[in-house]
């Protein structure tokens, strides 16, 4: 009886689940097309087991429970086909199915006890259901299996168990195989391997990685590998994407491999700040938009203060505001935070910015706030609509030279960034400066020559303001000589030194802490010993450490101020952003907590009673947070305060901030 | 603001807007000017994408389409426009792209010395024209403000200035609010066809978006024929001397005044003094000069009234 059902059921399910895959690649094939490669597909397997198992491991537990599971489920579904499927039966074979049946159910009993009291992370729904289905398949197999063995008889009894035994079967396979196709949670499987084979940031997997021999401690987390934004087209007939099929077919793809594990949701900022942004909600939406339907099926967190099961969409119909509303967008601080933890590499943000270009650039439509700042690049070339002369005022007593004053080069340009009109970040520069003087080192400036990098711009989706900036940037920065850059600012970092290649800028940028414990090393800087022995800790400003992995330098700096270093339970390339970052304090979409006071909740649980920082966007943020609290001081402020300068007695910027003063209550105020 | 219920009429009206090349205070970059910019927004929001605008200036200046192509990028937010059109079926932006509902700007060529007043007359009544937008004064060039007046007087249409909204046009009439100093509005009825100068009161335009500005079509228009600015050619330039400006200082300890005398903007004039009225008397004046001033409305008054 089994005998002759077995094959039947098998080949039936892998029949239709092959149906349900095909129709599914035509979902995928709806976005934009890419040369297609298909010698990609070899690199599947070892990216699985290498690359997306580093991120799964971070949660030890459930990557031995995934091992167990998938690898038992593979191991008994190829023995299965041959065994039953075939009918080439053997005890070594059987055997070995036996096994590899007991593997999965180990691993489905632990993906069970997870799903008894499953955390607010995980989706429930199917992917609770999945759970018994695991059991049900790794049980059924086992028991059919039993025969091959010589353990029960062959024809295994009577009608009844016969039934029952077929029914389990049956039911492992409609949600493995069958369910594999037609968009269960197994759905995954396929998918993702899929998507690691045809990634669009190959360089994230070690099969393509730039250094293969890197022993940089940050590379255990591989995020920062690739982390450019992908430059547009300003000459195509859309500009953004505006419905599902606007998107990459890769990029449907990715969306499609989300096990909505919610790691992403558990780290978003924006999430927690109770703003309507969940990003595994977000890719959930993008695969109801390419499937068609609504978001009433959906069995997760949704965006917070947005009913779930109202929005509704198609591949060929708007995204915004019918599938996801545009607040959700900008409420995005672009902090990767989620693509670092995504156990299945999707890339959320490259999919944000992707829909906030066509609100942009087709709509018109960005925030009032983000509309202003991009009017003012636009005429002014910095943010804030000041006039661009006014750029070097805060330095107007430091007699730096401007780098058109010297043609025969300097060994460092500084970079300033728009942190240049900030009162408060004057006061890093200054630091800074002190620093450089210090060390003997011999820079220069753009002066008004230097425009905004573009940063903010892109990230608001304006990409035509972006590639406008950046080439004249490019332009002026190819006509003066200098060895490298140094900025304070790691947005100007981040896009100078990651984005401008693809605009023919190439040039060498460091980041003030990198550049600053370079002179550390060569001993050029002397540091007196801290007198109050204080604790500290530092943030880590996203696009500092996990755009651009330096998480080193800026503690070696503090371990030479011989500063204690307490550090945040969410740090290095876990660190929370301070909310500043892709346009969102422009944006400010409200929400029930500010992202830079949870931060600073962070830092208080410390016992620090001093934060440093390494961004004036982060400066900015954590001082907004109302006192009393730690102190904010950058990286540049904390290295000039130690300074010992011999014969240089001109204090630049160690100033001790002017206490406050104080009105008593029973004081007149002068009128 | 609300739109105007005769909405239908209001697209009968042919509506046109006259821009020019802005220049921004801070980097003096060329840019949308900001009273042509709200006469833009004015415009779209009567009219959606069926308004038109008009440049009269040189196609040669490198900058200017590109400036103009600033106010193109207006040309988006309409209902019809928003992305993909449900009933129909079109994607919009891909109709958009193919022509439909983008911006349409007419740009009459002609040299920088050359008088625009008569080609705008002579294009305005080619197009039928009956509603015309534009701001009050130019950012550069001669910027003198003149442009609406004389260009009014040449078509012999009305002319209003300072206008900060318009509440209603039908097929007649145009109905709207002219700002006055500290605030106050004054609503004016004025009949078609007419000329309207914005002020910088005006709601703030919309952004101007890269999209449909890229896709906005800018014809190059000769019309007429170019004739030298006469009035011009006769007038002397001379650098400007930067004069001193008469401060009006107030003294007073109250900051209300202070605040008042720094934020009038001119002088009260024409004001009537009543003495010796009983209380009911004086009641009667006022209701009635407010009325007259469209302050307030009859319907309250006559219930006001049937209440006593
Ligand atoms: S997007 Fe990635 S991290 Fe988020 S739920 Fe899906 S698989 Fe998990
Ligand atoms: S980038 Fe940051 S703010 Fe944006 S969705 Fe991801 S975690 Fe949330």
């Amino acid at each position: 009886m089994l005998q002759t059902l077995l094959p039947i059921l098998i080949f039936t399910a892998l029949a239709v689940g092959a149906i349900g895959a095909a129709r599914r690649i035509r979902l995928w094939r709806r976005g934009r097309r890419s040369p297609m490669r298909w010698q990609r597909l070899l690199r599947m397997p070892k990216r699985y087991l290498n690359d997306l198992h580093h991120v799964v491991a971070r949660d030890k537990a459930m990557a031995h429970t995934h091992v167990a599971t998938a690898g038992g489920f593979v191991a008994a579904m190829a023995l299965a086909i041959v065994v039953h499927g075939f009918g080439w039966h053997g005890p070594i074979l059987g055997g070995l199915l036996l096994a590899a049946s007991i593997v999965m159910f180990v691993g489905a009993l632990a993906v069970n006890r997870r799903r008894l009291n499953p955390p607010a992370k995980l989706s429930k729904g199917p992917w609770q259901r999945l759970s018994k289905s695991l059991l049900a398949y790794s049980v059924g197999m086992f028991l059919v299996s039993l025969p091959l063995v010589g353990v029960a008889p062959t024809t295994l009894g009577g009608g009844a168990l016969v039934l029952v035994l077929t029914l389990l079967v049956a039911w492992g396979l409609l949600e493995m195989i069958v369910g594999m196709g037609w968009g269960g949670p197994m759905k995954h499987a396929f998918a993702g391997s899929l998507h690691l084979a045809f990634h669009r940031r190959p360089e994230r997997f070690d099969d393509q990685h730039g250094e293969p021999q890197s022993t940089n401690p940050h590379d255990v987390h591989r995020g920062s590998r690739s982390t450019a934004l992908f430059p547009l087209d300003l000459a195509a007939p859309k500009l953004g994407v505006e419905k599902p099929s606007d998107f990459q077919w890769e990029q449907l793809l990715g969306f499609d491999a989300c096990v909505q594990c919610g790691r992403c949701q558990a780290v978003c900022p924006a999430f927690a700040a109770g703003q309507p942004l969940n990003p595994k909600k977000l890719i959930q939406d993008m695969v109801v938009g390419m499937a068609g339907g609504t978001d009433a099926r959906y069995a997760g967190s949704g965006y917070p203060g947005i009913d779930v099961g109202k929005h509704h969409g198609s591949s060929a119909s708007p995204i915004v505001p019918q599938l996801v509303e545009a607040e959700t967008l900008w409420a995005c601080t672009t902090c990767r935070a989620c693509v670092e933890e995504c156990p299945m590499m999707i890339e959320h943000v490259d999919a944000i910015v992707d829909m906030r270009r066509f609100i942009t650039l087709e709509m018109g439509e960005t925030p009032e706030k983000g509309a202003a700042a991009i009017d003012n690049l636009i005429a002014t070339d910095n943010p804030g609509g000041l006039d661009n002369a006014s750029r070097l005022d805060w330095a107007a007593d430091l007699d730096l030279d401007r780098i058109k004053d010297r043609p025969e080069g300097v060994d460092v340009l500084l970079w300033l960034g728009d942190g240049a009109f900030d009162m408060r970040n004057q006061r890093t520069l200054r630091a800074l400066v002190k620093i450089l003087r210090a060390g003997g080192v011999d820079f220069a400036v753009l002066g008004e020559e230097e425009r905004d990098s573009g940063d903010v711009a892109r990230r608001l989706g304006d990409e035509a303001t972006f590639q406008r900036l950046a080439e004249r940037n490019i332009a002026t920065l190819s006509r003066y000589r200098f060895r490298r850059i140094v900025t304070a600012d790691p947005h100007s970092f981040h896009v100078i030194g990651r984005e401008y290649p693809a605009f023919g800028g190439t040039f060498e940028i460091l980041h003030h802490s990198t550049f600053m414990a370079e002179l550390f090393e060569a001993g050029r800087l002397s540091v007196g010993v801290n007198p109050h022995s204080e604790t500290v800790t530092y943030h880590d400003p996203c696009y500092l450490g996990r755009y651009n992995g330096e998480f080193a330098a800026p503690r070696q700096l503090l371990a030479a101020l011989g500063l204690e270093v307490a550090e945040m339970a969410r740090s290095g390339y876990r660190s929370r952003c301070c909310g500043g970052g892709g346009g969102a304090a422009l944006s400010d979409v409200p929400g029930k907590a500010r992202i830079p006071d949870m931060r600073m909740e962070d830092v208080r649980e410390t016992g620090a009673t001093t934060v440093a920082v390494a961004c004036p966007q982060c400066t900015a943020m954590l001082e907004g947070v109302v006192e009393p609290r730690p102190q904010i001081r950058d990286l540049a402020e904390l290295v000039a305060e130690a300074l010992i300068e011999p014969g240089f007695d001109e204090v630049v910027a160690t100033a001790p901030t002017p206490a406050r003063a104080k009105v008593q209550p029973d004081e007149e105020i002068p009128a | 603001m609300t739109l105007p219920e005769s909405k239908a009429d209001a697209s009968d009206v042919r509506t046109i807007a006259l821009v020019s090349a802005g220049r921004h205070v801070v980097s003096g970059r060329s840019d949308r000017a900001r009273e042509d910019a709200r006469a833009v927004e004015m415009g779209l929001k009567l009219a959606g994408d069926a308004l038109t605008l008009v440049h009269a200036g040189d196609p040669e200046e490198p900058t200017l389409v590109e400036c103009l192509r600033g106010y193109l990028g207006m040309y988006h937010g309409f209902d019809m426009a928003r992305g993909f059109d449900m009933a129909r079926g079109v994607d919009m932006v891909e109709r958009r792209g193919s022509g439909g509902g983008c911006g349409r700007l007419d740009l009459l060529s002609m040299a920088p010395s050359d008088d625009a007043v008569p080609m705008l007359a002579e294009w305005l009544e080619a197009h039928e024209a009956k509603l015309v937008l534009t701001g009050q004064r130019a950012e550069c060039g001669e910027g003198s403000g003149l442009l609406p007046y004389l260009l009014a007087e040449r078509l012999g249409w009305a002319v209003v200035t300072g206008v900060a909204a318009i509440e209603s046009v039908d097929g007649e009439a145009v109905t709207l609010l002219q700002a006055l100093p500290q605030g106050q509005r004054r609503r004016l009825t004025v009949t078609l066809p007419c000329l309207v100068a914005v002020d910088a009161v005006a709601p703030a335009p919309r952004q101007s978006a890269f999209g449909p500005a890229r896709r906005g079509r800018v014809d190059v228009v000769e019309i007429g024929q170019p004739a030298p600015d006469a009035d011009r050619a006769a007038w002397q330039f001379m650098p400007a001397r930067a004069r001193p400006k008469r401060l009006k200082v107030v003294k007073s300890a109250n900051a209300r005044d202070r605040f008042k005398a720094a934020a009038a903007k001119s002088e009260a004039s024409g004001g009537r003094v009543l003495s010796d009225l009983t209380a009911d008397q004086a009641a009667e004046k006022l209701i009635e000069y407010l009325r007259r001033e469209n302050l307030l409305r009859q319907e309250k008054i006559s219930a006001a009234e049937g209440d006593q």
